[in-house]
């Protein structure tokens, strides 16, 4: 059905779709794990509460979270050709990838980083935990399933997202399905792209639901 | 008071909380004085305070006004770090346990000793020894979710003992347990308070839990020290309506039975094995009605009431109380108790 360059360029975006994905989740991890900590620990019922701060960021990543990304990505351009000296291609991509995510992994933090029992943090603190050691010890191992289970959700939409930089030539699976399956017509193609990314999203999943309960010992 | 000297003091402390609604007022004006080496009780009905009170005791929440000085410290001169440090001195148990669910029963243990700064391989020896004195030695590699609530509180008396500390807060640490677990969990913390030395301040609503283990006492009502004393003199001799409420939780329905001359016979400990109400209604040859009856064994000594109603024949009634107090028993007449 497909030659042996179709089959190549599949090749090539199922790569260049992963790199963008896990490349830009670990650096928007980097900014939305402290991000999400940050929310929680200055939160009015936290352990260092500072109402002000508080809001300030929840603001700023209210308004990061309410542009819809394609429009974030526009409006990023300059800021990456800055970096990375063009704005098409997987590895400039990457720079509107983790901007449009870290405020999205920052609330995914903060969720999980509320599940765990406030009598828990209390006891830590009972034995002089200073903040600091009560976020290392208790906090982020306590919350250690759910910060896994979010954080494959937050993979698999970094991955949707840059799906839809294909609109913008920003490479991948999401480049050619818009190239040939939408320009094109080529409907056969872009159903095969599809199909990848259902079945990566399906891997990524399950990665993390295993890993998950391999880590759980509440059951 | 007690011969020694004190371990804690708490001098004019007050909480007050700030909600949306306004101020809450929590605790007024607390004083109290804990001595080294005892077992003290705080015992209040829910809401009274006495969590709060607890929670001021190691300030994870800072008194609105007064102070509390931990052998002789002054908690709220001490700085943040200095605090930190302190509180390794001072366990803590919960009514939820409040263990790491992640780490296991042996890493549990390990944690203060992690937060003092005890190398690894010091602390896990240390966390096997305490493992072995509250009898679970063979749980160290199981997970919280695996034991029962009577072995979680175990574990976290554990973990509270890890730092050697000179007191042991416990916040209504058996409310959550079924009575047999609460007696066998009770009698730890009375076994380390012997063996140890290590002070204890039990919070609870119970008065059975005071009775179980406490030396003294002090009833919280309404934000305010209601009673301070040794747990059988005020079992004995409750003098405020906070501690009569607590002696007798079915006061009110008492009430209702009384029509007309009852009195309430206290037993401290001579002469409950005598059948000493049979006997006197043989000896008068009258029947009484029993209202209420409430003895139990509190520190080898049996303690307890029993509230009888007397014949309607006045004199009768003064032989029969007569007769009781002959025998060494505390007889008064109630006329509207509770």
């Amino acid at each position: 059905m497909f030659d042996p360059a179709i089959l190549k360029m599949f090749g090539q975006g199922f790569l260049e779709s992963l790199y963008m994905t896990l490349v830009s989740s670990a650096l928007a991890y980097l900014l939305g794990l402290p991000l999400g900590i940050i929310l929680v620990v200055t939160d009015k019922d936290g352990i260092k509460p500072a109402p002000g701060l508080n809001r300030v960021l929840g603001v700023i990543i209210n308004l990061l979270r309410s542009v819809p990304f394609l429009i974030l990505a526009v409006t990023l351009i300059p800021v990456t050709r800055f970096i990375t000296g063009t704005s098409l291609g997987p590895t400039a991509t990457i720079v509107p990838l983790v901007i449009g995510a870290a405020p999205f992994i920052a609330r995914m933090v903060e969720s999980s980083l509320k599940e765990v029992d406030k009598g828990v943090i209390e006891a830590a603190q009972s034995m002089g935990a200073s903040p600091f050691e009560v976020i290392c010890k208790v906090m982020l191992p306590e919350a250690r399933p759910s910060l896994i289970l979010g954080a494959a959700i937050s993979v698999t939409t970094i991955l949707g997202y840059s799906a839809m930089t294909g609109f913008m030539g920003g490479g991948g699976l999401g480049d050619i399905a818009i190239r040939y399956g939408y320009h094109r017509y080529q409907t056969d193609i872009m159903l095969v792209t599809v199909v990848i990314l259902v079945i990566i999203v399906q891997v990524f999943q399950e990665i993390g639901i295993r890993l998950a309960r391999l880590g759980d010992k509440r059951k | 008071m007690s011969a020694g000297t004190s371990l804690i003091k708490i001098r004019g402390l007050s909480k007050v909380f700030k909600t949306d609604a306004g101020e809450l007022n929590v605790l007024e004006d607390i004083n109290l004085d804990i001595m080294e080496g005892e077992i003290f009780g705080i015992i209040g009905m829910s809401g009274a305070g006495k969590s709060t009170l607890v929670r001021c005791l190691n300030f994870l929440e800072k008194p609105t006004k007064g102070t509390v000085y931990i052998d002789n410290q002054d908690l709220s001169c001490l700085s943040q770090k200095e605090l930190y440090k302190i509180r390794q001195s001072i366990g803590m148990i919960f009514q939820q346990f409040n263990l790491l669910m992640q780490r296991n029963v042996l890493k549990n243990v390990c944690f203060p000793l992690e937060i003092a700064g005890v190398k690894k391989k010091e602390a896990e020896a240390r966390a096997y020894e305490l493992l072995e004195l509250v009898g679970l030695s063979d749980k160290a590699k199981a997970y919280p979710s695996q034991l029962s609530g009577g072995q979680k509180q175990r574990v976290a008396i554990a973990r509270a003992l890890a730092n050697n500390p000179k007191v042991i807060l416990c916040d209504e640490a058996t409310s959550a347990l079924d009575p047999a677990t609460t007696k066998g969990v009770l009698a730890l913390l009375k076994d380390i308070n012997k063996r140890l030395g290590i002070t204890i301040v039990i919070i609870t609503h119970e008065m059975s839990v005071v009775e179980e283990v406490c030396q003294r006492v002090a009833i919280i009502d309404s934000r305010h020290i209601a009673e301070v004393g040794y747990v059988h003199d005020i079992f004995t001799k409750p003098t405020t309506d906070a501690a009569r409420r607590l002696v007798f939780p079915e006061g009110e329905r008492v009430e209702n039975f009384i029509s007309s001359r009852c009195c309430r016979i206290v037993f401290n400990g001579s002469s409950s094995f005598e059948p000493v109400i049979a006997n006197m209604v043989l000896e008068f040859r009258q029947p009484v009605n029993i209202i209420f009856a409430d003895t139990r064994n509190i520190d080898g000594k049996a303690f307890g009431q029993i509230v009888i109603q007397l014949p309607e024949d006045k004199l009768a009634g003064e032989k029969m109380m007569a007769y009781l107090r002959n025998r060494g028993l505390t007889v008064e007449e109630v006329k509207d108790f509770v």
